[in-house]
């Protein structure tokens, strides 16, 4: 116990440390950069501060004996970003919920934000560490590249620094502070700090996102990687925002799977009725968290790609058409495994309530549309296939499954999976309740007209514009799709919150009488996200291929080459082991502090008084 | 503990999955390595084999194909883009400078949006702005030897003549200890004709020469210079009469350099 607390205790430190680093490390480096490859300068950089992106070779990458320079900073910015992402998205929902409980005055959603924030406290610490790691591992292997971005954005690096410490203090004060600030004007000032916190932490994303996406789509340089001096237009680079915005939802996703596993291990270890009603009830707000970032995701996954073609058509055929079009048939099972998880808990959570019984006759056929929709999503185009098999089919694509393959049937299906999901949601929330308001059949039928006529919609727009138009307009359905998907979403959820007002319940909700095996499915979610997470991670950064900065600074390491697909799911799985190892730590940690053991006879006696 | 561990081996066993899935589920494809520029010697190349230098640009640095395929639809298809060059050029909406085929080509190439094929252009520019980079610059960077080679492999797919003289002073990359060692180039047509034996089987000029081959002392008189680059390169394509086909050696393409190739053909065709 002592030792654990030792090491709580020593981890904001480390912390700090970490963030020092970052800060001396930048401002060390960037006045170097400015001027370090002056001999090579092109002709338009003469007149500049700045000089261009420097030509390197082999012998400008160092080299340590039993480390793979390129492995170490995929690993240390893979878990640093898992980290990151975890306790960046910690916070958002801590403070909904948090206001949540303030504004129902139900004490159950503060000890529950409380219990989250709880969790998130020592992976902040972590963060920081595997960020200094992320550091050294790129000035000792890549010290040109970091030299050259530091020289670009060396404010924003300092300004990082700054922010990070602003981050801490806020982050300690909100979760020390948790039991003092409470009741009346205090709690806001506590809700204000959640604001804070979350406002400083998404800055801080923005900031490291404005580096990564410098790499993918430079701004604010010229042809030769010169730098303008304009900070702003480096920062807001093509790709910026459409990250931002991919980001903010995919964290709150993964941070929500990653609460949801761990209070399903403790609702597994809980030992009293009461435990396991508290952590069933905690992992079903995880995954509703979960799922509600997950819906949307998909169509910030959309803006991004249509940013990358709008930024490079070369680039974004690189990522869909190119080599890593077989990468998005894994990301098919991933996506797959995550909404049939998903689904299967909220099925299984059905079990808390007496009034399921009239719903469980429908699950059969969500479960049906969306293992068909998956098996659409999966459907390659092109088949690898040998001559003969070649010449039997007549050509690389099948006749019947080939259309499957392209994207206006992805869109088709992965709509048609998010709606399902919606239904299997609505479905969840109606399973304890019976409406009382006069006009529940009129609002049945707007709502079966609703998804009706909204699946048709999607099936339609994406059959005309996929097989009837020419390329250059196959995804153009994808806009009205989305928005098709997102109206029926939210006119569903209107209805029927309406609809609900003031139903009455069939029985009160048995939290805790939910299947163990519910909760393997929490545990799939946060695996199959940290996974997933990970495999995109490859291959954004894998679309600049040969280019540390594309098109401005060429990659000549030996690494320069982009690694098979195998090659990155065993670099994406040895990363994932190594987080969820470090999360158990996390878990761990986090309740040890609450232990308190009586070591009778070990101190001495206090003298009397 | 037991559900520690039970949770352990489920976490691992997905992980596994996934793994396995990535290795077995889908094809294993190696990305090719980073492109360099492909060297081009001073003159040190037929022509044949400059267009199969950009037929290889083309498929590979040049990343055409990801666009320009059958299958995409992406870009317009390259199989007549020599003939059409010269309809494009007389078009309204063309912007570009080019008098010529071979020039229309590498505009194309450089300046995509001179002429934008209706229906190919970006989205809300109607058709004025090509979405296609620049392939002299950005990730495609293609030296200006490539860019000519490019442009002489679509004036060859096209059918129509392959104008493009091959820089001698571009791209010159590969060091002299890298290559296998070559005949130096000739200094000038006569130099050229006693290397290759040419008098052997033909009267040329004021030199002697073989019956074996038609006389070509005043060959610039009867045919032009096109002719004579062909009758060099593909000698059996038009056997004169009174001359069996095959006799001359078919190989002078691969054999000649570009420049040495040019400098004969003038030599011959001043023949007159």
């Amino acid at each position: 116990m002592r030792i654990a607390t030792g090491i709580r205790r020593a981890l904001p430190r480390l912390a700090l440390a970490a963030a020092v680093t970052v800060f001396l490390g930048a401002a060390a480096l960037a006045p170097e950069a400015a001027f370090a490859a002056e001999p090579v300068a092109a002709e338009g950089a003469k007149a500049s501060a700045f000089a261009p992106a420097p030509t390197l070779t082999t012998a400008d990458y160092p080299q340590i004996r039993g480390f793979n320079g390129r492995i170490a900073v995929w690993l240390a910015a893979q878990l640093h970003l898992w980290f990151a992402a975890f306790v960046l998205a910690v916070p958002i929902f801590v403070f909904i919920i948090e206001a949540i409980g303030m504004g129902t005055r139900d004490e159950r959603y503060d000890r529950l934000a409380y219990e989250f924030i709880k969790v998130s406290i020592t992976a902040y610490s972590l963060t920081a560490i595997l960020g200094g790691l992320l550091l050294f591992f790129l000035v000792i292997f890549y010290p040109h590249l970091f030299q050259y971005l530091a020289g670009i954005f060396r404010e924003s690096m300092i300004w990082y620094a700054l922010l990070f410490f602003a981050e801490s203090a806020i982050l300690y004060l909100y979760y020390y502070g948790w039991h003092w600030l409470q009741g009346g004007f205090a709690k806001w000032v506590h809700l204000t700090l959640g604001l804070l916190l979350n406002a400083v932490g998404t800055t801080l994303m923005f900031l490291a996102n404005a580096w990564v996406t410098f790499m993918m789509s430079p701004a604010g340089v010229d042809a030769a990687g010169v730098f303008s001096g304009n900070t702003w237009a480096a920062i807001h680079n093509a790709l910026w925002n459409p990250i931002n915005i991919h980001r903010v939802v995919a964290n709150v996703a993964f941070g929500g799977s990653i609460v949801g596993a761990y209070a399903a291990y403790r609702f597994l270890s809980a030992t009293t009725a009461e435990q396991k009603a508290q952590y069933d009830w905690m992992g079903y707000t995880a995954n509703f968290i979960a799922i509600s970032a997950l819906l949307p995701l998909p169509f910030a996954g959309y803006y991004l790609t249509a940013e990358i073609y709008a930024y490079s058509q070369q680039m974004g055929i690189t990522l869909m058409g190119g080599i890593f079009a077989w990468l998005f048939i894994i990301q098919a099972v991933l996506i797959g495994t995550l909404f049939l998880a998903a689904n299967y808990y909220l099925w299984c959570g059905m079990g808390r309530s007496d009034g399921a019984v009239r719903y469980n006759r429908y699950v059969k056929y969500l479960a049906a549309g969306i293992i068909v929709a998956f098996l659409v999503w999966f459907t390659p185009h092109t088949l690898i296939l040998t001559n003969e098999e070649l010449k039997a089919l007549g050509g690389p694509y099948h006749k019947i499954l080939g259309p499957l393959g392209i994207m206006p049937a992805k869109n088709i299906a992965v709509n048609a999976m998010i709606l399902f999901t919606t239904l299997s949601f609505l479905m969840y929330r109606r399973a304890n309740k019976i409406p009382t308001v006069s006009w529940v059949n009129a609002g049945n039928a707007t709502q079966a007209a609703l998804f009706t006529a909204g699946l048709l919609n999607i099936f339609f727009l994406g059959v005309y514009h996929g097989y009837f138009t020419n390329t250059v307009y196959k995804v153009a359905s994808s806009i009205p799709q989305v928005l098709t998907t997102l109206a029926i979403i939210v006119a569903s959820t209107v209805i029927d919150t309406l609809m609900y007002r003031g139903a009455k319940e069939v029985a009160p909700l048995h939290w805790g009488r939910v299947s163990d095996r519910s909760q393997y499915a929490l545990f799939l979610l946060a695996v199959a996200f940290t996974w997933l997470m990970g495999l995109m991670g490859y291959i954004r950064s894998s679309l600049r291929q040969h280019w540390h900065v594309t098109n401005v600074f060429r990659d000549a390491s030996p690494d320069a080459f982009t690694p098979t697909l195998g090659y990155a799911a065993n670099v994406v799985s040895l990363g994932a082991i190594i987080f969820m190892a470090l999360v158990i730590f996390v878990f761990w940690v986090s309740q040890v502090s609450a232990r308190h053991t009586t070591a009778v006879g070990y101190w001495k006696a206090e003298p009397a008084r | 503990m037991s559900h520690f561990l039970k949770v352990v081996a489920f976490s691992l066993l997905v992980i596994a999955f996934f793994t396995g899935f990535s290795f077995f589920g889908v094809p294993q494809i190696e990305p090719a390595p980073p492109p360099k520029e492909e060297a081009v010697e001073r003159g040190a190349m037929t022509i044949e084999q400059f267009v199969a230098l950009g037929k290889k640009i083309f498929d590979g640095k040049g990343a055409c194909t990801l666009c320009h395929n059958p299958v995409g639809g992406r870009a317009p298809a390259l199989e007549r883009a020599g003939i059409a060059a010269v309809e494009r050029m007389k078009d309204a909406r063309y912007r570009g400078a080019a008098k010529s085929v071979e020039e229309y080509l590498y505009e194309s190439l450089v300046k995509p949006s001179a002429y934008v094929v209706a229906g190919f252009g970006k989205a809300g520019t109607n058709d004025t702005e090509s979405p296609m980079p620049d392939a002299s610059a950005g990730s495609i960077r293609l030296s200006e030897a490539e860019l000519r080679a490019v442009v002489a492999y679509l004036q060859d797919l096209s059918g129509v003549e392959v104008t493009v003289r091959i820089p001698t002073d571009a791209g010159a990359t590969a060091k002299a200890q890298d290559k296998p060692a070559q005949r130096a180039p000739a200094k000038n047509a006569e130099e050229l004709i006693a290397q290759f034996a040419c008098t052997a089987c033909h009267k040329i000029g004021a030199q002697a020469g073989g019956p074996i081959g038609p006389d070509l002392s005043r060959i610039g008189a009867s045919r032009d210079a096109a002719y004579l680059r062909r009758a060099i390169l593909e000698p059996n394509a038009d056997v004169p009469k009174g001359f069996a086909p095959g006799v001359m050696p078919a190989t002078y393409g691969e054999q000649l350099y570009a420049r040495e190739l040019e400098v004969l053909v003038a030599y011959l065709a001043a023949l007159k």
